[in-house]
């Protein structure tokens, strides 16, 4: 069994209410941390335990911190990431519904650490019933005294809102973010200067992940050197992973970075192996914007070594042969799926999510769109896939925001691990229909 | 005032001039803008906006539009940009039940397409169309998050996970029974699992 720190009372009934989650050892990390630790005794604490971003990017939380400016005379703002839309990725969800203290016992201590009186949960719009658990739990935060003036008779102060979206996967980028708070459409802003800069009304600004600021509290509790204790070398601590596809088990699961992936495939205590029997395919990794890899690459390297949970062995390889843990949205494909037709599904998802601003990211991920059509109609030619390399390839690096990327890296890797797959569908004029549905619930031989 | 918004649909002065929000939603939105420092309650428009479609029978009108302008103090442009570019927002009149189905990768792998279309045949209506009596809006939609418990569809607050036919039918038949108009604001969630 894994070590847990972010799940590890999950399971305890009534952990959602205040009492409970009190009664289990919740808020002593806010205790110990405005006791015992200045500000940046904390940020310290955060750079020592090796936390990276959990939000997709993997950067270390404790140097973002340091970065944050600070002009005398003007306020600082801490933005928590809740927007959650990679598909794929359902983890923040599942820490907010059932856990929802620990998040606001992080998002205090993060405050605190970064000089922010007032802090806001960006939550996607989708997860309204989500903002009223959060709401609920603020409210019994402040009730008790660990928000609002003074906090345990300091003389830190802090004001915490939750604040909805309304259906929008950009706004999940940081200044598209700050954006869609200021009440205005969410186009990512051109940097620099970044948010530790100009963030909030043009305040300095931290915006984090919900995994990454409910990882502090372990960090306060154990201590930063104990936490970068776990995982494997620059992989520090665990991870959420959010297992989804052809598996047994699908769920979120808390993990020990460097986990090996057959170990997280295959074990009961995970995904419990591939539904119906089936053999393994295909695996995107870390939420839909990451190269897919056949079985072969997912499970080892090129090089033959077992492939680990890790930010630098998923990533081994590069581009050719490796992924990224990205988001930690892991779907498992079994051999009947069409990997030219869950392309299909990323590429309109992020023709739709596409803020238009960049002639590249809104025309290529609408053609793109357009021309895997064809595939599953049987319309394509074979010079449909260079097309399509083509096109991904001038997206690629050439836009405001990293979505362009996104939207061209699950392109690039289908078309050079499954090529023979488009082909096929030249060839066959088609796709093979599945009923996904009855392999859902098992109602056909399969 | 409001010219720009002209435009898009009729924009009706009578209809403006009889807009008027419960008690509750208007107190509701003067505690939303004591969330921000003063002078940005420009910020409250994406949560202003939601209790707007919900007391305006889920869809955001002009003259709504130009309400809202008007209880933040901003531009009639300004609240149409915001509503046009978030999918949430409707432009158009909707069903009391918008049934909203993913269809992204996780869901599609386990059965999106086939629940679209029995739910299409059901209703008998296509994606994107509401059903003559107003009751139901059938749309897709890009992953809610729910990608574990594929396959799935949102409907108000509500999550309805795991989905099955049986488990659709007892939906809709609730739904329809309660003859009620679902929001994402409701308080009264009820997720299936
Ligand atoms: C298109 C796009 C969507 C993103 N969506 C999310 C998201 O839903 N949640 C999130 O935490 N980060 C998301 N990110 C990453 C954020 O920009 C940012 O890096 C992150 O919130 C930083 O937090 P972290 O350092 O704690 O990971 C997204 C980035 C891009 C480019
Ligand atoms: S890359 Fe796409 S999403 Fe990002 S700013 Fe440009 S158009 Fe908008
Ligand atoms: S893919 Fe449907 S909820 Fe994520």
């Amino acid at each position: 069994m894994g070590r847990k720190l972010l799940l590890d009372k999950i399971h305890i009934p009534g952990i959602q209410s205040y009492e409970v989650y009190r009664q289990n050892g919740g808020y002593t990390a806010v205790e110990k941390a405005l006791k015992n630790y200045s500000p940046d005794q904390i940020v310290e604490e955060v750079k020592k335990s090796g936390l990276r971003g959990r939000g997709g990017a993997g950067f270390p939380t404790g140097m973002k911190w340091s970065f944050l400016a600070k002009p005398p005379g003007v306020p600082r703002y801490l933005l928590c990431n809740a927007d959650e839309s990679e598909p794929g990725t359902f983890k923040d969800r599942y820490l907010m519904e059932h856990i929802p203290h620990l998040l606001i016992e992080g998002m205090i201590i993060s405050s605190y650490a970064l000089g922010a009186n007032t802090s806001y949960i960006y939550i996607r719009g989708e997860y309204f019933y989500v903002s009223r658990i959060l709401e609920k739990a603020i409210a019994e935060a402040y009730q008790h005294g660990w928000l609002g003036k003074n906090i345990l008779g300091t003389d830190y102060s802090l004001d915490l809102y939750v604040q909805v979206g309304a259906g929008a996967y950009i706004c999940g980028e940081e200044t598209a973010l700050i954006e869609s708070l200021e009440g205005k459409r969410g186009n990512p802003r051109i940097k620099p200067p970044f948010p530790a800069v100009a963030g909030l009304w043009g305040c300095p600004t931290v915006v984090n992940n919900v995994e990454t600021i409910s990882a502090v509290v372990p960090i306060i509790n154990i201590g930063g050197e104990e936490y970068a204790k776990i995982g494997i070398g620059k992989s520090t601590g665990t991870k959420l992973i959010s297992a989804s596809g052809h598996i047994n088990k699908p769920g979120v699961y808390e993990i020990e970075l460097g986990l090996p992936v057959e170990e997280f495939i295959y074990s009961d205590e995970y995904c419990g192996g591939i539904r119906n029997g089936k053999k393994l395919k295909a695996v995107v990794a870390g939420g839909s914007s990451v190269p897919i890899l056949p079985a072969e690459l997912i499970l080892k390297t090129a090089k033959g070594e077992p492939r680990l949970m890790s930010y630098e062995s998923l990533a081994d390889g590069g581009f050719q042969t490796g992924t990224m843990l990205g988001s930690g949205g892991f779907i498992v494909m079994d051999e009947d799926t069409s990997v030219v037709e869950n392309l299909y599904t990323f590429t309109r998802f992020y023709h739709h999510e596409s803020c238009g601003q960049c002639s590249p990211c809104r025309e290529g991920t609408g053609w793109m769109e357009k021309i895997l059509k064809k595939f599953i109609d049987g319309t394509a030619t074979m010079s449909d896939v260079d097309l399509l390399w083509d096109i991904q390839s001038k997206i690629d690096g050439r836009t405001i925001c990293p979505l362009g990327d996104a939207a061209s890296w699950p392109v690039a890797s289908a078309i050079r691990h499954f090529r023979h797959e488009f082909e096929e569908a030249v060839r066959n004029k088609g796709i093979k229909k599945v009923n996904y549905y009855n392999k859902r619930w098992g109602l056909v031989e399969v | 005032m409001s010219a720009q918004i002209h435009g898009v649909l009729p924009f009706d002065k009578e209809k403006r001039k009889q807009i008027k929000f419960s008690d509750d939603a208007l107190q509701t939105i003067e505690n939303i803008k004591k969330r921000y420092p003063e002078g940005k309650q420009k910020s409250a428009l994406i949560p202003v906006l939601h209790i707007a479609q919900a007391e305006n029978d889920g869809w955001l009108s002009p003259e709504v539009m130009d309400y809202v302008a008007e209880l933040l103090n901003i531009s009639p442009i300004e609240v149409f940009e915001v509503a046009s570019f978030y999918t949430m927002f409707n432009l158009k009149p909707v069903g009391k039940c918008v049934l909203e189905v993913c269809r992204t990768s996780s869901c599609w792998l386990n059965g999106a397409n086939e629940i679209v279309a029995y739910i299409e045949k059901k209703l008998g209506i296509k994606e994107g169309e509401t059903t003559p009596d107003g009751m139901f809006t059938l749309k897709t939609v890009e992953c809610l998050g729910s990608c574990g418990t594929a396959p799935m569809m949102q409907c108000g607050a509500s999550y309805h996970e795991n989905l099955t036919f049986e488990k659709i039918d007892a939906i809709i038949e609730k739904y329809r029974k309660e003859n009620k108009r679902r929001n994402y604001t409701d308080l009264d969630w009820e997720n299936t699992k």
